[in-house]
């Protein structure tokens, strides 16, 4: 049984068309590479998935269950155990590096006073595990925007990386990372795949894909145009693949290019 | 490093402002000594600061998340002026307090709805709805004033705005209550949290799953009630209603909560320091006349200090980031 299904799913912003009848699915234990050119439409897939905003059409099933659209958001997304690190890492600057870490899931009494020693020693706890971080030296009380590019992504990975999901999805994880602190993410994926989890992991480095993927799905302009598993097909191929895509169109007879804002 | 360097950096702030403070009240006992080495000068700051102060403490609320309001002095004298209706209508002094109360969230409410559903900037929604509750608030009154004697020995006039041992104003006490009550909601639980985040990164609230709408509406609406609450309580202790309460308490609260060091820019925001900048903003207007000047530098010195304090407040802060 596949862990999350989505079927025909469109999404329209204004006039705008960013999906148009998307399939996607992922396996139980699968890390599923998601890529495809910019405004191709993976951010949007991937924000449908985690309950940011619903789709304009179409239909998600997680663990066999159908999903209510209406009611579907990133709680909800959550309590289902899908964790997402965003490519914009949704962090505050401003604010500390253990409020990043369990904002929306604060750790919170009866009255819903913040546990403060739970949050702080968790944190303190995770950023040793965590990617990204020099040893010692910075304090959970710390502004992320203090941090260095690397261990801001540390502390989005480690939000997705502490609450435990069956599905982790990764946007753009690697971008502005040093060579080390890819391998670390790189790593990371190896281990939710070890663990029995499932990923989908969006990137434009095909090398980096293709090292940890068990299957690729190539998105464009709002649709899947290819489906491969990672023994089908070679790494020089799928970047052919890819670079076959980024030729214009019109000239071999398929249609105009979509109007994107 | 990080750390330390950032604790610091707080700690900076309200010893900057502490120390400016410190300087304003030394500068009064020396130019005035027989007056500000008295109590009675204190007693009556005491006195007057709270309403000011309260509003102050919803206000900071308002700048955390990243909005404004400018609509609090019109709902002051609304929700008295609903208090006082209820009380004559009813008979119950506990109905008044509650139906004025109500009828001030109810505004802040309908600022955020406005705001958040159907998108209009908070400074438009609210400067429009400042003029719209006056206005109201004069086609209801006719542009009377109300006595409200009656209440003079009343157990809920003790409660709010009694004196303590025949001094000690009973409402200094509910603002320092607030305060800390305040501190604790922005700073150790959950909804403060989702304030701070509101303001910080609305983007980054929304996708860890923060329901902003909602936490912005509840902020306007605190908004409103902390404004009731500050026009009930003036008009308890002055005995009487009047149609212009509020108007001139806009830019002095506006300016509590900047002296204090809360940014324009949301995400951060210090009670301590609406705290201590009401006082300091209270607290200059006595002083200046006391000290001999004529009421004409008040301003003058208002604006002064309003600049220094923000001036070293943006330093600092830089400071803290470098």
């Amino acid at each position: 049984m596949a862990l999350v299904e989505m079927k025909n799913i469109h999404k329209y912003f204004g006039r705008v068309v960013a999906l148009r009848g998307v399939d996607f699915t992922v396996g139980e234990n699968e890390v599923v590479g998601l890529i495809g050119d910019n405004g191709a439409g993976k951010s949007t897939l991937i924000k449908i998935l985690s309950g940011v905003f619903p789709p304009s059409k179409g239909e998600i099933v997680i663990k066999g269950q159908k999903v209510d659209l209406r009611r579907y958001s990133v709680r909800e997304a959550h309590r289902m155990g899908i964790e997402t690190v965003f490519q914009e890492q949704a962090l505050g600057l401003k604010q500390a590096i253990w409020r990043n870490l369990f904002l929306g899931r604060e750790p919170v009494d009866r009255l819903g006073f913040l546990k403060l020693d739970t949050a702080w020693t968790e944190t303190y706890r995770m950023m040793r595990e965590m990617l990204g971080f020099r040893g010692g030296g910075v304090s959970p009380d710390a502004p992320v925007r203090t941090l260095s590019g690397g261990e801001r992504q540390g502390v989005a990975i480690g939000r997705a990386m502490y609450f435990n999901a069956d599905l982790v999805i990764l946007d753009e994880p690697t971008r502005a990372l040093s060579v080390q602190e890819v391998r670390k993410v790189l790593n990371f994926i190896l281990k939710l795949k070890e663990s029995g989890k499932s990923c989908v992991y969006i990137s434009h480095t095909i090398a980096n894909v293709y090292s940890v993927s068990d299957r690729f799905v190539i998105l464009d302009r709002g649709q899947v145009v290819g489906e491969y598993l990672q023994d089908e097909i070679s790494e020089q191929e799928l970047n052919e693949t890819l670079v076959k895509l980024h030729e214009p169109r019109v000239g071999r007879g398929e249609e105009p290019p979509l109007e994107l804002n | 490093m990080e750390e330390r360097r950032f604790h610091l950096g707080r700690y900076k702030m309200q010893l900057g402002l502490v120390t400016i403070f410190c300087l304003v009240m030394l500068f009064f006992i020396l130019t005035s000594p027989t007056v500000f080495l008295r109590p009675t000068i204190y007693l009556a700051y005491l006195t007057t600061i709270p309403f000011v102060g309260i509003m102050a403490l919803g206000l900071t609320f308002v700048l955390a998340s990243g909005e404004i309001d400018m609509s609090f002095p019109s709902v002051m004298a609304f929700a008295g002026f609903v208090c006082a209706v209820a009380i004559e209508g009813t008979g119950s002094v506990t109905v008044g307090i509650l139906a004025g109360l109500a009828s001030g969230a109810l505004i802040g409410c309908l600022n955020g709805l406005i705001i958040r559903k159907i998108g209009v900037p908070s400074i438009v929604v609210t400067l429009g709805m400042n003029f719209l509750i006056r206005g109201a608030v004069n086609l209801l009154s006719q542009g009377l004033g109300k006595s409200l004697t009656f209440l003079q020995n009343t157990l809920w006039r003790t409660v709010l705005v009694g004196k303590l041992a025949g001094k000690f104003p009973a409402h200094a006490i509910w603002f320092v209550a607030l305060t800390v009550l305040f501190w604790f909601i922005l700073y150790r639980h959950r909804f403060g949290n989702h304030v701070l985040f509101a303001g910080d990164n609305e983007d980054a609230a929304r996708m860890m799953g923060v329901n902003v709408d909602r936490v912005k509406i509840m902020i306007f609406t605190l908004m409103g009630l902390m404004a009731a609450f500050a026009g009930i309580i003036d008009s308890f202790r002055l005995l009487k209603w009047w149609p212009t309460m509020g108007e001139g308490y806009m830019l002095t609260t506006m300016a509590s909560v900047f002296v204090g060091g809360t940014s324009m820019f949301g995400g951060e925001a210090t009670i301590f320091g609406t705290f201590v900048g009401a006082f300091l903003i209270g607290s200059l207007e006595a002083g200046i006349v006391a000290a001999g000047l004529s009421g004409f530098w008040t301003q003058f010195i208002y604006g002064l200090l309003i600049l220094i304090a923000v001036t070293v407040h943006t330093v600092l802060r830089k400071g803290k980031v470098a």
